[in-house]
């Protein structure tokens, strides 16, 4: 196969927020960048985020950065770095600021200020009552900023490569790395791009669970490729099943709805959010609701014929704050559920929505792995941001509206970082190894002359209901167990797909034949991460590590408060310590408590 | 609501360079799963049974702009029409006037490239202020109806002015996209903007036939957006 090379100062793989983000950096800098996107940019799965990005500007309520650091702290569950946290709560205002003036439509205050809603986990005093700290754009956020995001790119200059699929890192025998291949959708051709620096931005994997508010387009392509070439994934175990994806059809309704005043109600009516958290009630933490509304639906109070959902009721809203502040939910409600929300409540259930894991950075977006006995060893020439990258400002479990914080900073500080090695001449072109482009050629080859074997949506199914049975909202130690044989045979299975296809012209058979490559090391790595953490903590709540007065909530700080780093090769696991001390002596560390609501 | 298994009959304009010498229809019938309401998911369900079956999808619901079609006739999004609404045999065809590449996908650069041509970006150059630019809630509401284009590309596509001059006209979705940023109060360049439209292709190629309304599936209206334009540039000229 004739493999053409192209070359780089900076090759940004992924063009949604994280990666249009660290793109204007590169371009601002005048550095040689190119973008790689397996669809147009505005496609990317940003676009569909809807309720808001937090920030502590105050618009509206009285607001501290400090307050953000402790809210995400303990909505990590003190998993969460705290030196990376901290960086991305003093950051937020800079880079939503910086968003307005590239011409994001946000909502306004009447006195003209960006407008502010309350979120879930968010709040004022440590804990005390919510805040208004979620910067929103309607329930359009993500669209809007993805969008001024790309345009300030096309005013920037950036140049991207559209509609072409990364495929395999290129490392060289010192595990420096070298950038990747790709292969063109339009032609079916592979090339080289070879880079003195890149950057991973290519988000999540949610599209290895059964039931998913994400795009199809979510396959984990970065971590897949990372874990192929010898990189550990982190705390893979912990996955966030939104609290509401409308039932059946899995789309998101976004945390907002309950920010302007929604209610979850069981099938007597109940609002039982009251139950489990007193306080916060239907705004507390993600993972806190949607186990609650699994309980509810287990215990025989669930709705409709098969008593499998809940409902989100906004009946007692009046529209016109519903047509104002959650127009796309209305549009959303009557197309995917048949349901008007001004007249009747929205059928929901809790839906898988982010991986809080992913590769391994530091807060300056940075790939570090183990190395000589220190685990934050830097991998030359790497670097990776959004919902690919673990930083780890998420911990076991993410706060709402913190993902389009985590893409704005960590893309931003992934450009910056890229920017100022290269100035200190930290980055030199190393010489291709002569093998760069065998792995991505060997996949491809297999592809074309396997003769007979397993579908491609067979083996995909297969996997989905494999982690959705054995890795879902709650988990459980026989389970977990089977899941790990399963998973394995799955993967099995992976190395036999067969596509009919063989065109070379937008081969989309053979694009997700690829994709699911890439998902099968996501989902090994989430189902052994999983059974190897003998305790409950943030999503990853399991039946043998109940809350007693020993272990609050199931929690073993003694034993498991430490980072996961699970490896491809004989999927072998590793562990690290979390960072829990701040950046700054501005702020004491965050000690840790029992996490309630 | 369609609670049962059904067939589902379809015409689908097939065309595979590397193999066929000139496109043709395909028929094609297919068993959907209760769950299956969307076109979208029958689209998926055939190419489950054939996978060179070529077609762009990604969010699944409508807010990426990436699965828009040509479904009896009508430019739409696969994956917000319900399939048991359509006539049968549904007849899929690729977007009307773009060259097509492969089955169900064709070549955007056009239409992009239209939309790059008006500046798509906040054009602002005095000094960013250190919090955010004020704008008043009034202010802002100008902008709704016009920054939630997901540029799929139905309304340009079902325009009979962009197909006689896609690379003149600059089409229902990039003059939309001209008078979000005109309309926007914190920016400062509605008079280049408006120079740069002010030729007989660009902007008055439009002769107000509708289609773009008619097909929208973000229900937004460019129709108005073009006339706000042409509007404001017969106060400029007198």
């Amino acid at each position: 196969m004739n493999v053409a090379k192209r070359t780089f100062d900076a090759l940004i793989v992924g063009a949604g927020g994280a990666g249009l983000r660290a793109a204007l950096q590169l371009s601002e800098a005048g550095l040689k960048t190119a973008v790689l996107s397996k669809v147009f940019p505005t496609r990317s799965h940003t676009v569909a985020a809807q309720g808001g990005v937090a920030a502590s500007l105050g618009n509206t309520t009285e607001d501290h950065w400090h307050w953000h650091m402790y809210d995400t702290v303990k909505g990590s569950d003190w998993l969460g770095d705290q030196d990376a946290i901290e960086f991305m709560c003093r950051k937020a205002n800079e880079v939503v600021i910086e968003l307005e003036h590239y011409g994001m439509p946000f909502d306004r205050t009447d006195n003209g200020k960006i407008y502010q809603r309350p979120f879930g986990g968010h709040s004022m005093n440590y804990g005390k009552s919510p805040v208004m700290r979620s910067c929103a754009a309607a329930d359009r956020t993500g669209h809007a900023m993805l969008h001024a995001l790309y345009q300030r790119n096309v005013r920037a200059n950036t140049q991207f490569f559209v509609e072409w699929m990364a495929l395999d890192l290129i490392r060289d025998g010192n595990g420096n790395v070298l950038g990747v291949t790709a292969l063109e959708l339009e032609t079916g051709e592979v090339s080289i791009f070879h880079s003195r620096a890149t950057i991973f931005a290519t988000g999540g994997s949610g599209r290895i669970f059964y039931s998913s508010t994400n795009a199809f387009t979510n396959t984990g392509d970065g971590l897949g490729m990372a874990a192929r070439a010898g990189i550990p994934l982190e705390d893979m175990e912990f996955w966030q099943f939104h609290p509401t994806g409308v039932a059946g059809a899995g789309v998101l309704i976004t945390e907002g709805v309950r920010g302007e005043g929604g209610i979850l109600r069981n099938a007597n009516g109940e609002r039982f959010m009251e139950r489990y958290a007193p306080n916060l009630k239907d705004l507390a933490s993600r993972d806190v609701v949607s186990r609650s509304m699994v309980t509810e639906i287990n215990e025989g109070r669930g709705c409709g014929h098969d008593k499998d959902y809940v409902l989100l009721d906004i009946t007692h809203l009046s529209p016109e704050i519903i047509m104002k502040r959650l127009p796309g939910i209305r549009e959303i409600s009557i197309r995917f559920a048949g349901v008007d929300p001004i007249k009747a409540p929205i059928p929901v259930v809790p839906t898988c929505h982010y991986q809080m894991g992913g590769i391994p950075t530091n807060y300056k977006g940075q790939v570090v792995h183990p190395k000589l006995g220190d685990p934050n060893t830097l991998v030359h020439g790497f670097y990776a941001a959004g919902e690919c990258a673990c930083a780890s400002v998420h911990g076991s479990n993410r706060l709402g509206t913190n993902s389009l914080l985590d893409l704005l900073v960590f893309g931003k500080s992934a450009g910056e970082s890229v920017v100022e090695d290269f100035k200190a001449g930290q980055l030199d072109l190393k010489p291709l190894p002569d093998d760069a482009a065998d792995m991505s050629i060997g996949r491809i080859a297999r592809l074309e002359s396997q003769k007979g074997g397993n579908a491609v949506g067979e083996v995909r199914i297969a996997m989905q209901r494999a982690m959705q049975k054995h890795a879902s909202v709650f988990r459980f130690k026989d389970l977990l167990k089977e899941g790990v044989t399963h998973i394995l045979k799955v993967a099995e299975g992976a190395k036999g797909t067969y596509i009919n296809d063989k065109s070379k012209v937008w081969n989309t058979a053979r694009q997700e034949a690829l994709e699911l490559d890439n998902m099968i090391e996501v989902a090994k790595a989430t189902m052994i991460s999983a059974e190897a953490r003998k305790e409950s903590r943030g999503a990853h709540v399991r039946d043998d590590a109940p809350d007693t007065p020993e272990h609050p909530n199931g929690r073993d700080d003694e034993n498991w408060l430490k980072h996961t780093l699970w490896f491809s090769v004989d999927n072998h696991l590793e562990y690290k310590p979390v960072r829990l001390k701040p950046l700054s002596d501005d702020v004491e560390p965050i000690a840790l408590a029992k996490r309630t609501y | 609501m369609q609670t049962s298994k059904r067939t589902v009959r379809f015409k689908i304009y097939r065309y595979d360079p590397d193999k066929d010498s000139r496109p043709y229809m395909q028929d094609i019938s297919v068993e959907l799963d209760p769950t299956d309401k969307k076109l979208l998911d029958a689209l998926v369900r055939i190419k489950d049974k054939d996978d060179s079956l070529s077609f762009r999808r990604s969010c699944r619901e409508g807010v990426c702009g990436s699965d828009a079609l040509n479904i009896n006739g009508t430019n739409g999004l696969a994956c917000l029409t319900d399939v048991d609404d359509l006539s049968q045999p549904i007849v899929l065809r690729p977007l009307p006037g773009l060259p097509v590449i492969r089955d169900l996908i064709v070549d955007m650069t056009q239409f992009f490239k239209q939309y790059h041509s008006v500046k798509p970006y906040l054009i602002n150059d005095d000094p960013p202020p250190e919090r955010e630019r004020l704008q008043s809630p009034e202010e802002r509401e100008e902008l709704n109806g016009l920054y939630e284009c997901i540029l799929c590309a139905c309304c340009s596509t079902a325009c009979p002015s962009f197909w006689w001059n896609p690379d003149k006209f600059v089409g229902p979705s990039g003059l939309l996209n001209a008078y979000r940023f005109i309309a926007d109060t914190r920016d400062k360049a509605t008079n280049d903007r408006l120079d740069n439209l002010e030729d007989p292709y660009r902007l008055f190629r439009c002769h107000t036939i509708m289609n773009c309304v008619a097909v929208c599936p973000k229900e937004l209206n460019p129709a108005r957006a073009i006339n706000k334009i042409k509007d404001m540039m017969v106060i400029r000229a007198i």
